[in-house]
């Protein structure tokens, strides 16, 4: 893949130009900070004491009025502040940054603006001055409904401020959704029913149910190296624990639309959408990658992951991102089947049809994991926990 | 040229881990021939194979030049030899190669079974042998008790060893003067004589092409001498002569009793073969010397690609390699799942692994190693003898008379409190025992047993029964009729050749059963469920069923996590080359061996 550093200039239009209208444009701003780290994260989050927020704010608005240049005459339709813990942003630092963006893109009507939010008591104190700055949906990272598993967890909250700061949230924001993290360490298909049982009471339009993973270089990806992270499911329960998920959130009204997210209809989430439909995205922030369809190319992005580089270099007055990188139409094919698939829906199958191997996607369909109809591709409920080998065959 | 009475020619021979790399590590040091900064543990042993494992696999030459105590400064010519039974060969080939050896027993643990056998060895290659004593640092030393060991168990004189700590240093000097004083010097030898010098060994180096390793008996060899090899006939031009300090040190020449190399521009690998004699083509010796006994491999199995193109790349790599390797045989082979690759044979599976892991590593082929097996031999009905080296080949029943099998004589030394777990073990596996003494608290058993039950996995098992404590070693001693039956392996309904197995009928069941349900370990779920069945002819007698896949999916996805996602799809792709396809199945490469590696 070539890595090139500008757009070459090219005679506008083609179909790939338009992508941003029919999937959608968002802006991801990622806040790298937490206050302590927990064991099984890995996402470029950090302990730090002391962030001079006003600085962190001009960057970001350095970043967006750049980005914004590149992008003109586009309808902004979503932003998403994620983390770390986005909400430690000062609400000065939340509304300098929708400032910009309102400077630099017109906005939908119903545009979507959600702000992830660790539950304590703290954050809750801030969340009617993200209203008023114009966050109307938050996410919340409950993850457990019990104490013991929180504190495994590392979590700094339990559960009775969770349920809490749930309360503040829905008093301040039309829509709001919660995270659980459930196939944890000896975790028995009844404790999860019992525990998802009393989620689903709490649940009002989405919610989201992610398996435990275990990934590398985090503190628990290193216990489960040297054997001491005992009491993880094997593959059959972790099965049997996404089986149970899906029955119950069937029952209770929230189906599955993504392979974890959960919603009454109407209550998807807006911005993870665009990046499940490939949509357009501009990240912004420490680590955010983002796709820019720009002069009939489709870009990745990617930001520098160290904090104090990032803000180092944008207040330098250079970009805060890497080389970019262009997809060609067999990579851009594949993003699309690999997030597309992951989505209840599917995806459309139109020009690329022919990119499918028919041996391996007639296979699928007779094993009963795939449907392939109405010009859609899409995995069947048997097809679904087995998406990566389903990928693994396709691709 | 160094006068014959101020050389000394010896290899260092020792159970395995009793510390030959560390002695030879220590003599290199002290005689000041590698640089204090170049100098590391076993130092020798430099392939990546011996480095991960620990272990010497091949015998390495040096030359070290030491000053001795009478005023003389004498060549040493030093061997360091691997330990375990697998890798025999080097020793008793590079035994052939000097006049003397170092014994070296750990004192911590004694005689072992690969020190009686190398003491044999020693004796029949006409050696003086000098025994030291090692790691007499280490507080559970006894170096008292095991010199009245060596004299009673191996019958040689003990009370004057040489004691040392190899990794201390301590002794040291001692070896040193021992060498030069109680190892003999090379029998005659004439400068002026017609060249008769010693393949002992040679490798490909890539840049150099192909080195030999020679001992020169008479005459001399210098640089620019045209050469001729008696038995391959192949005649060459002499680049560059020299020898080993470890690196590689030009010389004008090399003399009577002395050990070096030579670098002819050898093109044709298939021309040198270790145990040939060199001569010069104007000037010819009138007698070859006797050359090596061939090595017997006892453990066959087929090594395919796991990419079919790559097949002639294999066949140079394996000719390559045989030249680093002559204890190792190999010939074409087409198998109907796996396509073109060799049937490969071996000193046993550890050998396998080592040459499978080279030439991967060496060579960057992938491979697909079948299910290893013994010969069997096949009586047919009409009086002819077949010898069967691949289980897949196993003639159609009806015109079978009787098959019999190969059977080794194993000696095996354990300390009392294990005997018992031993003797079960080789009850077990179908064994024979022909006679059980003891030693001081340690017994020695002798049992008659089939090859084809201790080559895969006897070593680990005995080695875990006795944690740690028994050595083992053994000879081939003939073949015996047995009730032997091929067992086929069906994978999803498919039989997969690679896997099948000759077994006594008896204990089919036992192995069919133990056989699938190893590989369901082995083999990854898939989206669908697959049946492991074990057959004999068309009759099942082990069954088991490989669930399907349940779930395989990435929980968070989002916008930062695409690129990630694409790599680990790709990475898993990857994985997907060590695996081979039969019929809807893939089985990775692993489970050819590992399927025989039973449990019990
Ligand atoms: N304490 C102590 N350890 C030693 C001594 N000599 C060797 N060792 C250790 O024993 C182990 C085996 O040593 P090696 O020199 O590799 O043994 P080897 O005989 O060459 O082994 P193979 O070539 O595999 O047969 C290593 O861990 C050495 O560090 C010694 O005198 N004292
Ligand atoms: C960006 S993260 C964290 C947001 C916020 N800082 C928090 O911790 O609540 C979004 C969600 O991903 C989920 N998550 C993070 N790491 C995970 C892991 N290793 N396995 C499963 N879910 C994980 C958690 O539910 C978390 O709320
Ligand atoms: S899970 Fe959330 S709070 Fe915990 S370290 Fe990761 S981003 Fe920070
Ligand atoms: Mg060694």
């Amino acid at each position: 893949m070539p890595s090139i550093t500008a757009p070459a200039p090219s005679s506008t239009s083609s179909a790939a130009s338009e992508n941003w209208r029919e999937n959608g444009f968002g802006l991801y701003v990622h806040w790298p900070f937490c206050q302590a780290k927990c064991p099984y994260c890995d996402f470029n989050s950090h302990v730090a004491h002391g962030v001079d927020q006003r600085r962190w704010a001009d960057a970001y608005t350095a970043e967006i009025r750049r980005i914004g240049a590149e992008t003109q005459g586009r309808v902004l339709g979503s932003i998403f502040f994620g983390g770390g813990t986005p909400s430690l942003m000062d609400p000065e630092t939340v509304a300098a940054v929708l400032d910009a963006a309102r400077g630099s893109w017109a906005w939908a009507n119903d545009i979507e603006i959600t702000l992830e939010a660790n539950p304590t008591s703290v954050e809750a104190g801030r969340f009617r001055a993200y209203r008023e700055a114009g966050v109307d949906r938050v996410s919340l990272g409950v993850q457990a409904l019990n104490d013991a598993d929180l504190r495994r967890l590392g979590r700094l909250h339990d559960v009775a401020t969770a349920k809490s700061a749930l309360e503040t949230a829905r008093s301040a924001f039309d829509r709001v959704s919660f995270d659980l993290i459930y196939a944890r360490q000896d975790q028995t298909l009844e404790d999860w029913r019992t525990e998802l049982t009393e989620a689903l009471a709490m649940a009002e339009g989405h919610l989201s149910l992610y398996q435990l993973t275990i990934e590398s270089g985090t503190a628990f990806g290193d216990r489960l190296q040297r054997g001491l992270l005992r009491g993880l499911p094997d593959e059959d329960l972790g099965a049997d624990l996404y089986l149970l998920t899906q029955d119950l959130c069937d029952a209770a009204g929230l189906p599955a639309y993504e392979v974890s997210n959960h919603s009454r209809p109407g209550h998807k989430s807006r911005h993870n959408l665009i990046y499940w439909r490939s949509g357009d995205y501009a990240g912004i922030g420490p680590g955010a990658h983002g796709r820019l369809t720009l002069n009939g190319m489709r870009l990745c992005s990617e930001a520098p992951r160290d904090p104090a580089s990032w803000l180092r270099q944008v207040e330098t007055g250079s970009a805060g991102e890497l080389p970019r990188e262009r997809l060609d139409e067999a990579a851009q094919w594949q993003e699309r089947l690999m997030m597309g698939l992951r989505l209840h829906e599917g995806i459309a199958l139109a020009a690329d049809a022919h990119r499918l191997d028919t041996q391996a996607l007639d296979e699928l369909v007779e094993a009963g994991f795939v449907e392939a109809d109405a010009g859609r591709l899409r995995l069947t409920s048997s097809g679904r926990p087995l998406l990566n080998a389903v990928l693994r065959r396709l691709l | 040229m160094t006068d014959l009475a101020h050389i000394r020619n010896f290899s260092i021979v020792a159970h395995i881990d009793h510390g030959k790399s560390t002695l030879a590590d220590r003599l290199i040091q002290l005689t000041g021939t590698v640089a204090e900064r170049d100098m590391k543990e076993q130092l020798l042993d430099a392939m990546d194979i011996e480095r991960e494992r620990g272990i010497t696999i091949k015998a390495n030459t040096v030359r070290i030049e030491y000053p001795a105590k009478d005023g003389h400064t004498y060549v040493l010519n030093l061997i360091d030899t691997p330990g375990h039974v697998d890798f025999g060969y080097e020793v008793s080939r590079s035994m052939q190669a000097v006049e003397g050896s170092l014994l070296v027993v750990d004192a911590t643990q004694g005689v072992e079974a690969q020190t009686l056998a190398n003491v044999y060895t020693a004796i029949e290659a006409d050696h003086e042998i000098v025994p030291v004593l090692n790691k007499i640092d280490l507080p559970a030393s006894e170096p008292e008790r095991v010199k009245t060991q060596i004299e009673d168990v191996i019958g040689i004189e003990a009370h004057d060893a040489v004691e040392i700590s190899a990794k201390t240093g301590q002794g040291i000097p001692d070896v040193l003067e021992a060498i030069v004083t109680r190892l003999p010097p090379p029998k005659e030898g004439d400068p002026d004589a017609p060249l008769k010098a010693m393949l002992v060994d040679s490798k490909y180096d890539q840049y150099l092409g192909v080195i030999c390793i020679v001992r020169i008996i008479d005459g001399t060899l210098r640089k620019g001498d045209r050469i001729r090899m008696m038995k391959t006939g192949g005649t060459y031009d002499v680049d560059d002569v020299g020898v080993y300090r470890p690196a590689m040190t030009p010389v004008d020449q090399l003399g009577p009793g002395e050990i070096g190399y030579l670098n002819a521009s050898i093109k044709q690998v298939r021309d040198t073969r270790v145990g040939d004699t060199i001569t010069h083509e104007r000037r010819q010796c009138a007698q070859p010397l006797p050359g090596f006994k061939p090595s017997v491999p006892v453990v066959f199995c087929g090594l395919f690609p796991v990419d079919a193109n790559d097949f002639e790349d294999l066949r140079d790599a394996i000719e390559k390699l045989a030249l680093n390797d002559a204890s190792f045989t190999y010939e074409m082979e087409t198998s109907a799942a796996l396509g073109f690759g060799f049937r490969c044979g071996f000193l046993g599976l550890l050998h396998l692994e080592v040459v499978r892991d080279r030439l991967e590593r060496e060579y960057d082929i992938d491979l697909i190693t079948t299910a290893p097996s013994v010969v069997y031999r096949i009586h047919m009905r009409d009086g002819s003898v077949q010898e069967l080296h691949n289980p897949a080949d196993m003639p159609d029943l009806t015109h079978v008379d009787h098959i019999e099998e190969p059977r080794i004589k194993a000696t095996i030394l354990v300390p009392d409190e294990y005997l018992g777990d031993v003797l079960k073990l080789c009850q077990e596996r179908r064994g024979i025992q022909l006679d059980l003494t003891y030693a001081g608290t340690r017994a020695m058993v002798v049992y008659d047993l089939p090859l084809n039950e201790v080559v895969f996995d006897f070593y680990d098992r005995l080695k875990s029964v006795t944690k740690g404590y028994a050595s083992f070693d053994y000879q081939m001693i003939g073949y015996r009729q047995d009730y032997l039956v091929k067992m086929s392996i069906l994978v999803n309904d498919e039989p997969v050749d690679a896997l099948s197995m000759m077994v006594h009928r008896d204990r089919a069941e036992g192995r069919g059963r133990q056989m699938c349900e190893k590989l369901k370990e082995l083999i990854p779920r898939h989206m669908f469920k697959i049946p492991i069945q074990a057959a004999i002819g068309g009759r099942v007698i082990a069954r088991e069923t490989l669930s399907a896949m349940r779930k395989d999916v990435t929980a968070k996805c989002y916008g930062g996590d695409v690129t990630r996602k694409k790599k680990l799809l790709e990475k898993q792709k990857a994985g997907k080359k060590r695996m081979r396809q039969f019929g809807k199945v893939e089985i990775p490469q692993e489970a050819f061996i590992n399927a025989l590696k039973m449990d019990s």
